[in-house]
Order: C-alpha cells, then structure tokens, then sequence
C-alpha cells in the first residue's frame, strides 16, 4: 500500500538530488570570471540601459571603463557623486560633470507653424520625415508625432496638446536618446545651469520664416543689441547664447518682439540689508539697467526695474545684497 | 518511407495544424510579452525551439526510463518540471561559459521559458500521443517552429500597430489580443492540412 508512495518519494528525491549535484558542479565548473571592478562599477552606473552613452547598456561601458576605452563623462545620468567613486575604483581622477538636459527648440505648434500638406501616414516622425521633409512648413520644426517620447527611457518626454513635445526637466537626464532620433533636431541636450535658450533653430531672416511661423526667430538681432553682458552673438541668424556670460536677467526673454527666447528658471531680484548697506554707490554702478536708487552714504533701494542679473550682489563689499525670489 | 511520411506529418500538423500558441492557446504569456520587437520575439522563438527540443528529449528519457518501470507514471508532470527547471538552468550555464555571443542573444530569454505550459505541454502530448524518441523529438521542433512563426509574424504586426492612429480605448493589450485572435482564426484555415 505504502509502496506508490515511497518509490514516488525516491523517483523525485532522486531526480531532485541529482539535478542539484549536476548543477551546483557545472556552476563551479562553468564559473565566468568577471572582473571585480567592473562589477563594482557597475554598481555605480544608473542602471537605466539607455545607450546614451554608446555602449550596449550600464554592463558595456562598466567593461569599457575599466579597460580604459571610455571616460566617465560618457555617462550623461551618472550623478556627481557616483562618478567620483567610479574614479575611485578606477583610480583615475574624473572632472567636474555638468548636469546636462534636453530641450525642445521648437515653438511652432499648430495654429503658429503651417502645415504644407496634410499628413496621414505612420505615426512617427522618422517616417513623417520621409515624405519631402516632414509636413510642417518650417524644415525645422518638431513634428509633434512624439518619436522622441517613445525612445525616452526615462520617461520624461510627453506631447502636448498643441502639437510639441514636453520635457519634464525633473525627469531629464540629459543622455541625449531623444536628440538622435528626431529627424528635425528640434532637441538639444544643453547645460542645466543655463536657464535662457533659444525656442527656434530655423537659420531664415524675416518673410522666410513669419510665412511659415508665428512663433519662429527671424533673426533680427534685437537681443544681441540689448544684452547688457554682451552674451548673445548671432549665427547663421539665430542668437547663441554664451553660458558663461549670461546672468539670467532676462531682458532678451521680455524684449523678444517674437517670444521665442525661453526661460526656465523662477524669477530673482535683488535685496539690499538697509542695516549693512553704508550708501557706498557701488551698486549702482555696477546695475546696467539702474535700477539701484539712493544718495551717497544713504542706504540704497532696489526699483522695480531690477531684473536679477546679481551684479551688484558681486560688487557690494559688506554683503549687503542677497538675491531673493521676485514674488 | 512511412516513417518518413509520419514524421513529415507531424512536423507540418505541429506547426502549422496544431500551431501551440495559435490552436493550443499554449505559451501565450510570452507570446503577448516579448512580441513588440521582431528582434525580441526571433531571440524568444530561438529560445523556446532550443529549450523544446531539448525537453521532448529528456523528458522522453524520464519517462520510458524511470517513470514507467518504477509504476510512478502518474508524476510526470511535477518530474518534467522538475527535469525542465534544470536542464534549461544547466544550458544556461554552459552558454554562459562556453559561448558568450550566443549566451548574449539567447541569454535574457532562457529563463522566461523554463515553466512555460508550452514547453510543458509539448513534453506532456509526445507522451499522450505515444511517439517514439525521434517522433517527440520532431514535434518539440515543430511545435517550437510554429511558436516562432507565430510570434514573428505578431510582433510584425505590433510594430505597424504601434505607428497607426488607434482608437484609444484599443491602445495597448486590447489591440494586441484582438490582432492574435485574428491570427488564430487565419490559422484554423490549416485544419484539414494533415
């Protein structure tokens, strides 16, 4: 009666037991010996498989790190932090990384941008793109079919209901996928820290591009003439604006007669310490909009006209300046 | 020469006729999961042919003998389990070591398969239909032939699917399980072919 019982007890005990003996001596036998570092490396990485950097995936660059073919920089996502221990394991020193993010260089959504026919193929822009350059008037303008939201690995791109995609500057890394696949280059992967870019990357002047745009630069040069830290230089009649030498004050954002210079920062001002301030007039010196109102050896007041560009935050000597958020 | 037709026979029925994903509904977790890209889905049919060849094989082994002279037939489907888990664990391994570029391409898919009811199911039928050793094995490969197929020509369509303007409340699953219902009805035009 016990008998089915204990030869079915044997039969899967057995199975089971040579089964684990088999495998626990091909794991020893068949052990791939993986360099420690690249592991540890590894570890480092973000993890997320985008490819931005070139490699196929966090496991590929970790095997070039540590066999000296790539930098650390090549990682668009990898935090400050995690490149330092990279170059720790490495031994090698890595630089400063600049937190980088994508932004859409495209202000033409439908009612600004014409359409030169109607489109109905495939929904993807490569294959918009196909037909005679896209359907958008403009040769430079996203063509809102969102190619660019279904290679982002990171989630952070969605299409607006205006035709344009969006990216979420929170989620943005900055690797740079999007930027490859859009057949416009209405992307591009710029520093974080600058916070005023150029919403248009069509190189016309004038009629060529308000027949096609409402919204588009038509390189008129009036921001390169404003800019009071002389920042903005025209190329290829698009303003270029110069990270180092802009301060954010915004002046080219307001005075754009298209609107086409974008901002993403909150808006700052100055705020002067009426208990520090000695009326020395520094200040006001060095405000190129003189917004800096006062007598000598009176404490000074801060107009409306202020625009947070924080030069006279650099040239009070008793610290008596801080930038404050405007509201 | 009949054994050759036989053989012919349940090749041509296993792929086309008793298509598993498409006529059995065996195996559709991964013919749903791994069906966006037709690169994904031909590493996954590569995947599922090599695992089910080699399962109808050694299951058959088990079978004939240990199972059947110890009286224990009823265990089979925990001992096939039992015997697939490992086997495809140990190939794995052996992959792994021995040739990295295949590991790489077939690698990520081997262990999505290792309970799957197809492969399961293919071991469970050669017994039921009381094929000999090379009759199992032709209908592991075919059975494992006609997953492919199948698998290859739905992630075909997904990748269309996935440029067309589709009504929303069809976006996504909805679409999909419509589009392989539809495919499995064009298949049952092989009935009869055998």
């Amino acid at each position: 009666m016990f008998e089915p019982i204990i030869w079915s007890v044997i039969v899967l005990g057995g199975l089971g037991a040579a089964f684990g003996v088999m495998l626990g001596v091909a794991a020893k036998k068949f052990a791939v010996k993986k360099d420690e570092r690249a592991v540890a490396v590894r570890e480092n990485l973000p993890g997320a498989n985008c490819g931005g950097c070139g490699y196929p995936g966090c496991d590929g660059l970790a095997d070039a790190l540590v066999a000296g073919k790539a930098e650390v920089s090549a990682c668009a996502v990898v935090s400050q932090e995690n490149a330092k221990k990279i170059g720790e394991i490495l031994g090698i020193s890595v630089g400063e990384l600049v937190p980088k993010v994508a932004r859409i260089m495209c202000l033409g959504s439908e009612g600004h941008c014409k359409n030169k026919f109607e489109y109905d193929g495939a929904l993807d822009c490569r294959a918009a793109y196909a037909i005679a350059g896209g359907f958008r008037a403009c040769k430079f303008a996203c063509l809102g079919l969102g190619t660019c939201a279904k290679v982002c690995k990171f989630d952070a791109i969605t299409m607006g209901p205006d035709g344009i995609a969006f990216i979420d500057e929170n989620k943005c890394t900055g690797c740079g996928r999007c930027v490859e696949q859009c057949p416009q280059s209405s992307i591009a992967v710029l520093p974080k820290n600058v916070d005023v870019y150029v919403g248009c990357t069509n190189t016309g002047r004038g009629r060529e591009v308000m027949e096609n745009c409402s919204a588009g630069c038509i390189g008129c040069g009036k921001c390169a003439n404003l800019c009071p830290f002389g920042a903005i230089t025209m190329e290829n009649n698009l303003p270029v604006i110069d990270p180092e030498k802009c301060r954010s004050c915004w002046l080219c954002v307001e005075q754009c007669p298209r609107k086409c210079i974008l901002t993403t920062k909150s808006d700052m001002r100055a705020k002067i310490n009426p208990q520090k301030c000695v009326g020395c007039h520094l200040c006001a010196k060095a405000c190129p909009f003189g917004a800096i109102e006062g007598e000598l050896k009176m404490t000074h007041k801060i107009t409306d006209i202020c625009r947070g560009c924080g030069l006279c935050e650099e040239a009070c000597k008793l610290g008596a300046i801080t930038m404050v958020p405007k509201s | 020469m009949d054994t050759f037709i036989r053989i012919l026979t349940i090749l041509l029925s296993s792929i086309l006729v008793n298509n598993f994903v498409l006529s059995r509904i065996l195996g559709i977790c991964p013919f749903l999961g791994v069906s966006k890209k037709v690169e994904t889905a031909v590493g996954m049919g590569m995947a599922v042919t090599f695992v089910m060849a080699m399962a109808s094989l050694i299951t058959w082994l088990v079978q004939y003998f240990i199972l059947v002279p110890l009286g224990v037939e009823y265990m089979q489907t925990i001992a096939f389990i039992l015997v697939i888990a490992a086997l495809v664990q140990l190939v794995e391994m052996m992959l792994q070591k021995t040739s990295p570029g295949l590991y790489q391409s077939l690698g990520v898919y081997l262990p999505l398969i290792t309970t799957n009811c197809a492969v399961l199911g293919v071991a469970i039928l050669n017994i039921t239909e009381q094929y000999n050793l090379v009759e199992s094995l032709v209908n592991g490969v075919g059975g494992a032939l006609g997953f492919t197929l199948a698998i290859v020509l739905f992630a075909g369509i997904r990748e269309r699917l996935e440029l067309s303007a589709i009504p929303k409340p069809f976006q996504g699953f909805p679409i999909a399980l419509i589009t392989a219902s539809l495919m499995s009805v064009a298949f049952m035009g092989f009935s009869g072919l055998v």
